[in-house]
Parts: C-alpha cells; sequence; structure tokens
C-alpha cells in the first residue's frame, strides 16, 4: 500500500492505496465521485475526463499515486456554490447529452478547450479539439453547438470561478 | 401550444443530474458488503473443454467461490433463452442449440464464458482467474457468413448444416412472372457489415440477495427491466417473479444491445445467493466486444425489375444472415420480420419474395442494433434504387417519385399495411434543403480542385410502434408487445406517471411530463416520471423499436384520460352538478354554462378526503392505470441526402452537407427528435464510412477495442440540417410514429450512393474506409483516362 495526498475539488484527501490503482478507481471507489465514467480501457473514449492541476487528462491513464500534491477537479466540483458553470448550463440548453455517460468527460474536455483556445471557438476547432471523447447518441451536433455557446459564456464569467493557474514550471 | 406542453422544445428535466455528475449508473451502485465477479472467456473461437482445473485459484486471497456450468445446472438454472420462433420454409420450426449462461463442456467463440470467478476485490479475481486451468481441446471454426451452411464444423449438433432457419416471404410466383416479364433487371451483391454497438456505458450487473425476505434484486444496464424479470424467472428459473426485484437505473446507451438477457447478469444474481454476498460485474470494454450482442451482418444478393417505363415491377433478395454462436434473446425476428416487411420500401411493388437462411457461426451472437433488420433492408432497397436509376439513365429523384406509393392506406406483398405518409413531399423539400439544381456547378468546383463530388438519396421508411402484440404472436413472437402505465395523483395535485418504457438517453422524464403536464393542465415541475424497476413500475415491456413514443405514450394517454374521467365524477360531487355536464380543459373541471369550477389540484384533493362522496358508488383517490396495445405497426419515413466530396489522393471522404427530412407524425419535442435524428446519423455513417467487427479465419475478433473499431469522433461528421413533414399517425391517440432509429437505418446507403455517385462505379463496399475509396478512385481514375 501507498500513501498519497491530494486535492479533490478544493478539498484536501489523503489515502492508503494498492499502487496500481487508477486516479478513476481512486475517484470513483475511494472518494465515490461516481461522476467520472470509465468508457473504454484505452483511453479512447474520454469518459473518464477531469482536471489535473488545471488540464484535462485521462484519469482512467493516470496513476493515484502519481498525483502527491496535485489538485484535481471533476465533474462534481465543477459547479460553485449551486450555480452551474457556464459550459454546463449550455449543455443542458444546447442539448448537448441524451444518456449522459459520456457527459462529464466532454464538459471537462469542453472547459479544457476554452483554456487553451479561447472564447471564440469555431466548429472547426471544436471538432478537432473533441477528438478523445466519443459519444454514441447526439451525433456531436448539438455538442459542438454547446461547447461555442459555453465557450462564449465562459467570456463573462467572474474570475473567481476559474480554475487555480497552471504551475510556473509548465 | 405552451412553453412546456406538446410540441415545444422543452430542456430536459434529467440533465440536471448528468451534467453534474451525479446520473445513477449501474457501476455507480455499490452495495454493503458486495463481492466482485470476473468471468474467464474461452480464448479459442470453439472448443471442447476436457476440464477446468481451478483447485489452486480457489485456495487464492479474496476468493470467495468460483463456479461452472455444472454449478448452474445443479441449480437448475436454465439457458439463455430466444423469444422467436421462426419456421422454415416446409413449415418444420427453426433448429436451435443451448445457449448455457456459463459453458457445458464446449465454447462457440471468443469471449464464451468458461466459468466465474466471485472474490472480494476485482483485483483479486481477475489474479485468480489467470491460476484457472483450463484444458481445451481446439476445434476448427466457422467464422465467414456466407460458406457457414454446409461447412464441415459444426456449431451445434442440433443445426447440423450451421443453418438455424430458411424462411421465405412474399409471393414466389408472381415475382418471377415479374423478372420474366421485366424490360430490365438490375442486379446487386451486398454485404451488410457487422457492427458492434458500443454503448459508452458497458453493460454492468450487481446481484444482491435478501436472505430474510428470500428476495433477490438485479440492477442492471437494461433497456426493459420487466423483460429481464420474465425471462430470469420463467425461463431461466432464478425466482419467482414476486421474489425478483430488477432495477435498470440511468443507461447510457442501448441502441438495442441493453435489451437481452446475457450470461453475465444471470450469473450475478445468482451468485449473489450462492455467495451470501451482493456480487457486482463491470464489462471492461474489451469484454463488451466480446460479449454485447453483435449487429447486422448480412450478405444478400438483390435484383429489382423495371418495365419499359420505368416502373417497378419486382424485388427479390437472397440474403445469408449470421446469428453467431447462440441465438440471442430476439435475434430470430431481426432477419426475417424486421427485414423483409420493409423491402417494399416507400415504393409500389407489386411482387416482392424474400428468402433468409440464418446460420450459426463461431463468432458472438448478433442480435438487433439500432434500426435492427430495417437498415438492411433500406441498404438493399435504397442501393437497388439508385443503381437501377443510373442503369436506366433516369434521375434517382425523379425515378424515386415516379414510384413512390401515393395512395394510403397501402398493403405491400409483404406484410405492412402502411396508414399514412407522404414520400414525395419529404423529398422536394430535402432537395431544396440540399440544392439539388446546384450539384452541377458543385462537382465541376471539386473537379476543378481534383476531388470527386457525389450526391446520394435515401428514402427510408421503417415499422416501429413494435408492435400489435396478436400481429407478433402471428409471427412468432412469444411476448405481447404492448406498453403500460399508472398515473398516481398526489392529493396536492402533483403527478407521478409510472411508465413501462424505460429511458436510457431518450429524454421521457422530460416528454412524457410534456405530455401530462399538456393534457392536465398543471406545470411541468408537477409531474415526476417514474421508470426502471419492477418494484416500483407495475408492468412493461420496455423501449427499443421505437416504441415508448407511439406505445408507450399512447399507454400514459390512456391512463390520463382515466383519471379525467374519475376527477370529473368528483367534481360533480363538488360542484354539486351532474356528471354529464362537467367539462375539463386548461387544468380546470367546470359546469357547463356556468361559472363553477374547481382546479385539478382541488379535485385531486377532494378525490383523497372524499368528504363530498362518502357512501356513493365512488371510491376515493385519484390514480390509474392503462396498458395500450396498437393495433398497427407505425410507419416513420423520410429522405436523407448526402453530398459527399473525396479526395482521390487519399481516399477520405468528406461529408460536405447531411439533409435530412423525416415524417415522424405528430412530435412532442423537436428539439429532442432532432437529437435522435442526429445521433441515428452518426452510427449510421459509421457503419457506411468506419465501422466494421471483423474476425479472422481462426474466429479471433481483431477489432476488439476503441483502438481497433473505429467509432465516429466530433471530426467524422458534419453538422446536420433537419426538416420534418407531418402526416399524423391514424393508429394512435397522440399520432405518434416514432423516430429513435431513423437516422441509422437512413444513412448507410445515402453515404454509398454519394460515394458510388462520386466514384461513377458501383465497387464500394462498407465501411468504405480511406484505404477502400482510395483503391476505388483509382480505378475511377483509371477508367476516367480510358475514355
Amino acid at each position: 500500500m501507498a500513501t498519497v495526498s491530494m486535492t479533490v475539488n478544493g478539498k484536501a484527501v489523503t489515502a492508503s492505496i494498492d499502487p496500481r490503482t487508477l486516479l478513476v478507481q481512486y475517484l470513483r471507489e475511494n472518494l465515490r465521485l461516481t461522476g467520472t465514467h470509465v468508457g473504454c480501457d484505452t483511453s479512447q473514449c474520454g469518459a473518464c475526463v477531469v482536471h489535473i492541476d488545471g488540464k484535462a487528462a485521462k484519469a482512467c491513464t493516470v496513476l493515484a499515486v502519481s498525483l502527491e500534491g496535485a489538485s484535481v477537479m471533476t465533474i462534481e466540483g465543477l459547479a460553485m456554490n449551486g450555480t452551474l458553470h457556464p459550459m454546463q448550463e449550455a449543455f443542458r440548453e444546447h442539448h448537448g447529452l441524451q444518456c449522459g455517460f459520456c457527459t462529464p468527460g466532454m464538459i471537462m474536455s469542453a472547459v479544457d478547450i476554452v483554456n487553451r483556445r479561447g472564447h471564440a471557438l469555431d466548429e472547426k476547432t471544436i471538432r478537432e479539439d473533441l477528438d478523445g471523447n466519443i459519444c454514441r447518441c447526439t451525433g456531436y451536433h448539438n455538442i459542438v453547438k454547446a461547447v461555442a455557446a459555453g465557450a462564449e459564456a465562459m467570456a463573462g464569467q467572474s474570475m473567481d470561478r476559474k480554475e487555480p493557474p497552471r504551475q510556473a514550471a509548465e | 401550444m405552451s412553453a412546456t406542453g406538446i410540441g415545444a422544445s422543452v430542456r430536459r428535466k434529467e440533465d440536471h443530474r448528468f451534467i453534474t455528475g451525479q446520473g445513477r449508473y449501474t457501476d455507480d451502485i455499490n452495495r454493503p458488503g458486495q463481492a466482485h465477479a470476473y468471468f474467464l472467456r474461452s480464448p479459442h473461437a470453439h472448443a471442447t473443454i476436457k476440464s477446468i482445473d481451478f483447485k489452486a485459484a480457489a485456495g487464492m486471497p479474496g476468493i470467495l467461490g468460483v463456479y461452472t456450468g455444472d454449478d448452474l445446472a445443479a441449480d437448475k438454472v436454465g439457458g439463455l433463452i430466444c423469444g422467436w420462433m421462426i419456421h422454415n420454409k416446409d413449415g418444420s420450426p427453426m433448429r436451435a442449440g443451448a445457449h448455457p449462461a456459463l459453458a457445458q463442456g464446449k465454447v462457440r467463440y471468443v469471449g464464451d464464458h468458461v466459468c466465474v470467478i466471485v472474490a472480494e476485490t476485482l483485483a483479486q479475481a481477475r489474479d485468480a482467474s489467470e491460476a484457472i486451468v483450463v484444458d481445451y481441446d481446439v476445434l476448427t471454426a466457422v467464422v465467414d457468413t456466407a460458406s457457414a451452411a454446409g461447412a464441415k464444423t459444426v456449431v451445434h449438433a442440433e443445426a447440423p448444416d450451421n443453418t438455424v432457419f430458411n424462411w421465405h416471404l412474399g409471393n414466389k410466383d408472381e415475382t418471377e412472372a415479374a423478372f420474366k416479364a421485366a424490360k430490365h433487371v438490375t442486379r446487386l451483391d451486398i454485404v451488410n457489415n457487422r457492427l458492434v454497438p458500443n454503448a459508452m456505458e458497458p453493460r454492468a450487473a450487481v446481484g444482491d440477495y435478501d436472505d430474510g425476505d428470500g428476495v433477490f434484486t438485479l440492477y442492471t444496464t437494461s433497456q426493459n427491466p420487466h423483460v429481464a424479470r420474465l425471462v430470469l424467472s420463467a425461463f431461466i428459473g432464478i425466482a419467482p417473479e414476486n421474489k425478483l426485484r430488477v432495477v435498470a437505473p440511468d443507461v447510457g446507451g442501448g441502441f438495442g444491445s441493453k435489451i437481452f438477457i446475457y450470461a453475465e447478469e444471470t450469473v450475478c444474481v445468482w451468485a449473489a445467493k450462492k455467495v451470501g454476498r451482493p456480487v457486482k460485474w463491470n464489462s471492461d470494454r474489451t469484454e463488451a466486444f466480446l460479449s454485447d450482442a453483435h449487429g447486422r451482418d448480412h450478405v444478400t444478393h438483390a435484383e429489382l425489375a423495371t418495365d419499359a417505363d420505368g416502373k417497378i415491377t419486382g424485388l427479390r433478395v437472397k440474403t445469408t444472415a449470421n446469428l453467431g454462436a447462440y441465438l440471442s434473446t430476439f435475434s430470430s425476428s431481426v432477419p426475417t420480420y424486421l427485414y423483409a416487411p420493409l423491402l417494399s420500401g416507400s415504393y409500389d411493388i407489386p411482387a416482392i419474395y424474400a428468402e433468409v437462411d440464418a446460420v450459426y457461426t463461431n463468432t458472438a451472437p448478433v442480435d438487433a442494433y439500432r434500426g435492427a433488420g430495417r437498415p438492411e433492408a433500406t441498404f438493399v432497397v435504397e442501393r437497388l434504387i439508385e443503381v437501377a436509376a443510373r442503369q436506366l439513365g433516369r434521375d434517382p429523384a425523379k425515378f424515386r417519385m415516379q414510384n413512390y406509393i401515393k395512395k394510403f392506406p397501402h398493403q405491400t406483398p409483404v406484410i405492412m399495411m402502411y396508414d399514412a405518409g407522404n414520400y414525395g413531399a419529404a423529398l422536394k423539400k430535402a432537395l431544396e434543403i440540399i440544392d439539388y439544381k446546384g450539384i452541377g456547378k458543385r462537382k465541376r468546383d471539386s473537379a476543378r480542385n481534383g476531388k470527386l463530388r457525389g450526391i446520394g438519396f435515401s428514402s427510408y421508411i421503417e415499422a416501429c410502434g413494435i408492435a400489435p402484440s396478436a400481429a407478433v404472436g402471428s409471427l412468432g413472437a412469444g411476448v405481447g408487445l404492448w406498453e403500460s402505465a399508472e398515473v398516481r395523483v398526489n392529493p396536492v395535485g402533483t403527478v407521478e406517471v409510472l411508465t413501462g418504457s424505460h429511458s436510457h438517453g431518450q429524454g421521457h422524464e422530460t416528454t412524457f411530463a410534456q405530455l401530462v403536464s399538456d393534457k392536465l393542465g398543471i406545470p411541468i415541475e408537477n409531474v415526476s416520471i417514474i421508470h426502471g424497476d419492477t418494484d416500483k413500475v407495475q408492468m412493461g415491456m420496455g423501449t427499443y423499436g421505437s416504441r415508448s413514443g407511439a406505445v408507450g405514450m399512447s399507454a400514459i394517454f390512456k391512463a390520463v384520460d382515466k383519471v379525467i374521467a374519475k376527477g370529473k365524477k368528483v367534481a360533480a360531487y363538488v360542484l354539486e352538478a351532474d356528471e354529464a355536464d362537467i367539462d375539463f380543459a386548461d387544468g380546470h373541471f367546470s359546469v357547463k354554462g356556468t361559472d363553477r369550477k374547481l382546479d385539478f389540484g382541488s379535485c385531486a384533493l377532494q378525490a383523497y378526503v372524499a368528504h363530498k362522496f362518502n357512501g356513493q358508488d365512488l371510491e376515493p383517490g385519484l390514480k390509474e392505470g392503462a396498458f395500450y396495445d396498437p393495433t398497427n405497426f407505425t410507419f416513420p419515413a423520410g429522405v436523407h441526402i448526402c453530398e459527399v466530396e473525396i479526395d482521390p489522393a487519399t481516399g477520405v471522404t468528406k461529408i460536405e452537407r447531411w439533409a435530412a427530412v423525416d415524417d415522424f407524425g405528430n412530435v412532442i419535442n423537436p428539439m429532442i427528435v432532432e437529437g435522435q435524428v442526429h445521433g441515428g446519423i452518426a452510427q449510421g455513417v459509421g457503419q457506411a464510412l468506419l465501422e466494421g467487427a471483423k474476425y479472422n479465419s481462426d474466429g479471433q475478433l481483431v477489432t476488439a477495442s476503441f483502438m481497433d473499431y473505429c467509432m465516429p469522433r466530433a471530426d467524422d461528421l458534419p453538422s446536420f440540417e433537419v426538416g420534418m413533414t407531418v402526416t399524423a399517425c391514424p393508429s394512435n391517440p397522440l399520432g405518434i410514429k416514432g423516430c429513435g432509429e431513423a437516422g441509422a437505418i437512413a444513412a448507410p446507403p445515402a453515404v454509398i450512393n454519394a460515394i458510388t455517385d462520386a466514384l461513377g462505379h458501383e465497387d464500394i463496399a462498407m465501411p468504405a474506409t480511406p484505404q477502400a475509396v482510395w483503391r476505388a478512385a483509382q480505378k475511377s481514375i483509371t477508367r476516367m483516362a480510358a475514355e
């Protein structure tokens, strides 16, 4: 067993875990944060996307023990004080989800796209940057619309919604 | 139309939990004391099991039990069933082998279930599985669809030539006469590629057993929990229905693959009693590829006869359908009654004859996948029509218009009675959306850039609203296909609707609430939809075949009507009027010709306090149930047009534009319906361009992960231009036809017709991958050079 301490959705957590525990298992099984999903075993589908130190990562491909001192944000941590994140709101408004299984990963990836690419996203950029997330229900049509709208709405959000800045070393 | 009523694009009530990570899927359920199951699967496509030695494994840390098919048999747990009996041409019943949940002496496909290990943790169960020694006598595998019949290797002794049935439909003599008299015959050989449904949520199960009450509970990824309970109880024999609860919570997509009753769910619920602990299994993606029921896999020769005027006079097909190693729950119905009755398409074809041979192979079972039989039929018809138009030098749109069915009702030669439609209207609208007039210029522009541009049509029809019980019973179904609903009005006027339909992405919590809120004149917030739990919902047949609107909502409609009728009786006492004088509109009961009225909530309260009618011939309470059994299938239809540009240097096909015009009858929520169309098209495009499950000659599935099986991603698809036409469905009270499968049915021939238009020849199969298209494009270039 190995001990690891990190921050998850703003809360400090420490646990003694089997060293082979993946981050997604740690989140789902130890912390019971079941919003992060597992849709494949090959880092292809993106249902498990979370943010590690402000950047999107596939939680099925990260060992939890490698995240000593890291800050992890999951879908459960995105809404602040009971107010939905603009990207969550945009997915609802534009019917960017059907069965909901890929949705947490899609939303976390979408927020990351905005963080990387800015608020004015054209369709081509969104489609290319969603390459790591598979949805089987929507045909992506409404997801693309939702991401564009969410990106625009994020431009208007107050500073305190932003995630912690990336570490200087990156 | 109110902002939340029928016809409004109401934002979904269920979305809050999904966008905040609070959806509750089967794998999110953890029971106290839960153990984990791992299935040891066959690495061979076909082998006799000489022995299974699990002594060492059973002694490993955390192992609670290792069970084989013998243990299931000892507990009298029956095999998995196929619920649809097909008869051969000579009237004899189909020939089916047994389908044990855990292998008994033989494995028949890679992924077949050898034994189950139950342990404290999943890692311990997996570790132990590696210590199990199975002595296999490996046999030759039969894999190929076209050559399975009569192959030396026999999958099941019960079907010595590997043929499950040879079945036919239509009129052979009339069709032969039509072909003899034909001016022109179009012939095509078609392979409808094998697909893996791949709902994003893998299948999962948690079995639980309460020893105090003797009650089993199964949490599972099911599109139809009541059907699962019926099969697990009445056929497999886990427990009587009153001692077995099946819960299908949030389900992350189904597309048909979660209709069926599989080995893993069966074993988990049985093993829960065996080990005295809840038992959880969650499929990984490769297990899903290996053991979820696959879809399609037809090999077909098809012919279309036309007369001198270009009128279609006959159609005949000979299809071989691969059903895999065992008959899955509804597998036999898919290449028969869900296929051949749709071979008339949208066209007036006087003579049709279809022959279908179904074969066993050493591959995963094949069953319904989005569209189920209807995409296969539509691909045959729409490819034949397009190729015939080309061969006859006719414009494909005009050729279709000429041959459309224009008068309704229309009896086809293959069972179906189309009740309403206007196919020409959909075609006209689609032509406008795609700017058909401008295609010549767009083709020339592409050619100047060294690209090949093509346009392809698909004028599909499907039979949905599955299905009238008497009709399906006469065709071999072992069940009736009604739906049930219960509408419970609480004393304060809020409403709970219990439905036998199951939502796994379709948005029932919103659309069903729209219906009830609209009819009762109450706020949509006051209506909750409850589904997916056999302990809560009285009965149900579940969700598939685009049946939840046409059948499920019709049951709710009937139950709401009964609530209103009862409410009128209550209101008559309260308002001191004759029941015949009570009207109900806009949420109020009123007395005709007066200003006396009672709002719905007050009426509900009066129904429960019962002060006004105690001792009279009226029961307290306001709760009504209904079963709705349709009288006909419904017939959604439409026209999809796909425009592609091919780069002959790379073989990449880019979908430039997509026009979809569908007639789904009346629509409850256009936003949700359009979403269903988008998703269906994406799956159809996946079949046409990207997806194909491939077994090698040894029966190894070489496309068993998302690394190898190409799923459509966002940059593989365009945005879609969706339009609608409406002819109300006459057979159900809401006029709904259903929309869930349309896109997946329409899309594949539209794509292939566009690609072959661009290529100038018909020599391309699905999936039209860049490599396949590149090869085909070289042929086009060679031809063009020769001309």
